[in-house]
């Protein structure tokens, strides 16, 4: 069999191959080769062939089966096999693969060998890519290393142990004693290795970090030689000695002085001096200083260095170089929260790199424009953002949106500059901006009462210019619809009023249903805006007859929530044509409760909107008794609303819903409520009625929970009855009725019960611990369960009692609570 | 320091030194996506970005892209002094280091940098030290490859056979 072919050959025939084909067959039959060679246990060859498996290896080609071979060539004597052997181990083998533990044997003999090039290799592989069996089997020997007196080793050691820790963090304990004099070292390696060590205890265990703070004044003695040594040629880079070091150094001062006041004190000099005295003009000087700022800015510093170290990212920002311009508006963002007004002062270097070309910087620099956008700079900001917006690339845009709409939110300094900033972003960014921003900019739109004609007006006019944006769309549809008397009046005082007539309104409204552009929300919301006007625009015929026209076509709509809105509107006009002007009444403020989050919103909307209605006397409609009993059947007719448990909807653009499922529990379909706008509160549709009908409705309904066998066996029953708790409709009120049926009386009768985390429970004390035979009567109990979450109540319940004689004891769960009583 | 990739500008892969255990197929996809991603960057772009939950740290070196994945508390600016310091020992190994070089000794090229970095760290922060243990460890390869007899390779088989059995 010819000698196999050299490494730099194979390499060589390998690039002349022309195409992927070409050269997948060379592997081929290379690969054929040494496998037969492999076959033939061939020693001589085994370090070449599994070199040149490792090269097909890299450009991409299976070579597991070159991995025992690797094993055999760490078990060669030869150095050439083992340095080839360990690299291929380090290649190919995998720790998830139990082949890797043949390793362990040869490691720990390499470790102890008489050559330290070989005992290197051992202590690299392991560091590498040792499993955590081989590191609780080999971190003695590892120990042993790291006291040796060889520099060469020790340093590969601590590297290594550094290994076995983030492997298996419980062995950390065992290296603390040879870390004892690891400081001491001269050498440049061990020192560099050992700090590395040492950051890497005191990151994992906090006892070994207050264990380590005795070593402050040590290792700031060690950094005050490296600056203030002279020249050292071996580890000078560009004129500063071993940088490698001093970052590692600081990095352990920063973790050692965090928290901790005497030692941030023992460091406060050599920070400045290293502050100060650091050459700035190559990057090696900045990653120093990068370094010496983020210690500072973590420790306990005086303010005067804090404001050092601002001033140092200040200048950072400045740079020409965008690396360190990049450092800098990162390590900006990390101390915006504590240094706020210093960081302040370099607001307009800040604003500037947004118009940097690079992606990152701006992606940096837009972050920290809003963290420090304030009350004072909030116009001058929102310009400079707003100008972004337009020019940025399209994965900004949303992120830029939803933090340009808080900013605006929280520092608006008017009503009329909120609204002119949120139609901006709609118009430059309309496509881009969150679901949840279409129900808030409604919300504040309604809530701004002096602007209404001012903002229908120009949301009509950015509508005539484009509709191809959603969000705009449905907030300029709803606004129309609300405040379309508005518009035709003309009486808009922010500026000047346009001329607008219904039918140009009507006409517009219309070209958003027909239009490709519109989504089937949109077209929602067009309807129900159209259907709005009717009551809004004055009541010529012609009109009605138009709008009626529009609303029966879509009737017929394939799209369900079209549809069942159209049917709806159609049966206001026909049936409760007298009820339509109370229902499409303008809507009333609606309460902002929580934060922007979709879900709150959407939720305070419905709660909200239902007891503002509550509170709110729906004017001038005293309705004759029948006319109320038909709604009430028609409530009746529904029976069980079906109970559609959605706690977070999560399609929040269900404003426009919100408004339908107030009306479209008129409904006289009788199905389930409609899907696509899940979030049904289930008490509305009682609201709805209140204002119309008696107060006690509500209550009747609410407090028709039936009630509920809990428990049956042996002859005792135990009952559940249900009330809900008036002022915290979250806590839901259980009387347990006991009877027993048999002939001997129950006695020393005890009720337990328990429910799941997310609720509480509060058992109240029983009529009497006696249940008394054959039904005679009966204990009860009150139980009041907490359902913040109106999770579906579940609950444990244990009973002992004592029945003729002889203890019982028993226990069971509790599933078959009825809806209403959680819900 | 999780990983560092060599590759030339048409993709092709040159070094791969992976610190972190991952399995073949996890490192393929790593190294397909990463390296399309830093080659799509324009020449004027910092050499930093932001992928997955790693900060990448990338240098062009003539027709050679270092790329090295480091975590969120590392210090970008001196992972590219060890760049730098990596590529000067690859220059003062081979003289003048071209890609070339890289390709045809990608294996001294693997032995350096397990003389500078261990686990993903610096072992040795002299330039000098670091050549001289390439030097004494390349002595020891030529000594051992010439002075192969037949009892060294009974010896070989002899020693293979009992780890094998031991492990």
């Amino acid at each position: 069999m010819p000698a196999p072919i050299r490494l730099r050959e194979l390499i060589r025939t390998i690039r002349t191959a022309r195409t992927q084909a070409e050269e997948r067959e060379m592997i081929q039959k290379e690969c054929a080769a040494i496998r037969s060679s492999f076959r033939e246990e061939d020693n001589t060859y085994r370090c070449r062939n599994v070199a040149k498996l490792l090269y097909m290896h890299m450009l991409g080609y299976p070579a597991h089966f070159g991995q025992l071979e690797c094993l055999k060539l760490i078990a060669s004597q030869k150095f050439t096999d083992k340095r080839i052997g360990y690299l291929g181990a380090m290649l190919l083998l995998d720790e998830r693969q139990d082949v890797h533990l043949l390793m362990t044997n040869c490691i720990k003999n390499d470790l102890n060998h008489s050559t330290q090039y070989v005992q290197g290799l051992a202590l690299c592989t392991l560091g590498c890519m040792g499993s955590s069996e081989m590191c609780r089997d080999l971190a003695g020997e590892v120990e042993k290393l790291l006291k040796t007196s060889n520099s060469y080793l020790r340093k590969k050691a601590a590297l290594c142990a550094v290994h076995v820790i983030r492997k298996v963090p419980e062995l950390m304990e065992m290296f603390l004693p040879a870390t004892k004099n690891l400081l001491s070292e001269k050498n440049h390696g061990v020192l560099h290795t050992s700090v590395v060590l040492l950051t890497e205890m005191c990151e994992r265990s906090p006892d070994m970090l207050s264990h380590f703070r005795k070593l402050v004044p040590q290792l700031v003695r060690i950094l005050k030689n490296l600056i203030m040594s002279g020249y050292s040629p071996e580890h000078d880079v560009s004129g500063i000695s071993d940088p490698f070091l001093q970052v590692r150094i600081l990095r352990l001062l920063r973790i050692l002085g965090k928290g901790d006041d005497d030692s941030s004190e023992a460091m406060n000099d050599i920070l400045a001096q290293v502050a100060t005295n650091t050459e700035t003009s190559k990057n090696v000087g900045n990653a120093i200083l990068y370094e010496t700022v983020l210690t500072i800015m973590d420790i306990k510093s005086e303010s005067g260095l804090r404001v050092l170290a601002i001033n140092i990212l200040g200048r950072f920002l400045l740079n020409n170089d965008k690396n360190i311009r990049y450092v800098a508006l990162t390590s900006l963002l990390k101390t915006v929260q504590t240094d706020h007004n210093a960081v302040q002062r370099h607001r307009s270097t800040i604003v500037d790199c947004l118009k940097d070309l690079d992606v990152s910087i701006k992606r940096r620099a837009m972050e920290l424009s809003f963290a420090l956008v304030n009350g004072n700079n909030i116009r001058g900001m929102m310009k400079e953002l707003l100008y972004f917006l337009d020019s940025c690339d399209p994965d900004f845009k949303a992120d830029c949106a939803s933090g340009i709409f808080l900013a605006a939110e929280k520092y608006a300094p008017s009503k009329r500059w909120h609204i002119d900033t949120i139609m901006r972003v709609l118009t430059t960014a309309g496509s881009y901006v969150r679901d949840d921003s279409v129900p808030n900019l409604i919300q504040l739109i309604t809530n701004s009462v002096e602007m209404h004609a001012y903002t229908v007006q120009r949301l009509y006019k950015a509508l005539l210019d484009d509709i191809s944006q959603q969000p705009l769309v449905q907030v300029a549809s709803w606004c129309i619809g609300e405040y379309g008397d508005l518009l035709v009046s003309g009486q808009c005082e922010e500026e000047e009023p346009i001329q607008v007539s219904e039918d140009e309104v009507l006409d517009v409204l219309e070209g958003l249903l027909v239009s490709n552009l519109s989504t089937p929300v949109t077209r929602g919301y067009s309807l129900t805006a159209i259907m709005k006007l009717s009551t809004r625009f004055t009541c010529v015929p012609k009109r009605m007859s138009r709008i009626k026209k529009v609303v029966s076509i879509y009737g017929s709509s394939i799209d369900v929530e079209l549809q069942q809105r159209a049917v709806e509107y159609n049966a206001l006009f026909k049936k409760y044509d007298h009820m339509r002007p109370a229902l499409l009444e303008r809507m009333p403020i609606m309460e902002k409760t929580g934060t922007n989050g979709p879900a709150e919103i959407v939720q305070t909307n419905g709660e909200t909107e239902s007891t503002i209605l509550d509170t709110k006397h729906l004017p001038s409609i005293t309705q004759p008794a029948s006319q109320a009993n038909d709604l009430l059947d028609l409530l009746g007719g529904n029976d069980v609303v079906p109970v559609i448990q959605t706690t977070v909807p999560t399609k929040p653009a269900s404003a426009g819903g919100e408004l339908l499922d107030l009306l479209g529990d008129l409904s006289l379909t009788g199905g389930p409520t409609p899907t696509p706008a899940p979030s049904v509160p289930m008490s509305q549709p009682p609201f709805l009625l209140d204002g119309l009908t008696s107060q006690p409705l509500f209550n009747d309904i609410a407090a028709v929970i039936p009630p509920m066998t809990a428990y049956n066996k042996n002859g005792l029953k135990i009952e559940f009855t249900f009330e809900r708790s008036n002022p915290n409709p979250n806590v839901a009120v259980i009387t347990i009725h006991a009877t027993n049926s048999t002939e001997a009386d129950m006695t020393e009768f005890v009720f337990q019960a328990a429910v799941p985390k997310t609720f509480q429970l509060q058992l109240l004390s029983p009529s009497s611990n006696v249940v008394p035979a054959l039904n005679q009567g009966s204990v009860t109990q009150v139980i009041r369960v907490l359902n913040p979450q109106k999770q579906q109540l579940r609950m444990r319940i244990k009973l002992t009692y004592t029945h003729k004689g002889s203890p019982v004891q028993d226990l069971a769960e509790v599933n078959n609570f009825p809806p209403q009583s959680w819900q | 320091m999780q990983f560092m990739l060599l590759f030339s500008r048409q993709g092709k892969l040159r070094l791969q030194k992976w610190y972190v255990p991952l399995s073949d197929k996890e490192k393929k996809k790593i190294t397909r996506e990463l390296v399309q991603t830093v080659l799509a960057r324009k020449p004027k772009m910092c050499s930093f970005l932001e992928w997955r939950d790693l900060k990448i740290v990338y240098k062009r070196y003539a027709s050679l892209y270092f790329c090295c994945a480091t975590e969120d508390q590392d210090n970008e600016l001196i992972t590219l002094e060890i760049i730098h310091r990596y590529v000067e020992l690859l220059d003062k190994y081979f003289g003048s280091v071209c890609e070339l070089d890289i390709i045809f000794n990608f294996e001294k090229a693997y032995f350096i940098l397990d003389e500078f970095l261990l686990g993903g760290e610096a072992q040795e922060t002299s330039k000098k030290n670091v050549l001289k243990a390439i030097e004494q460890a390349d002595l020891l390869q030529e000594v051992s490859t010439l002075s192969v007899t037949s009892e060294l390779h009974s010896n070989n088989l002899a020693t293979i056979q009992n780890t094998l059995a031991n492990a």
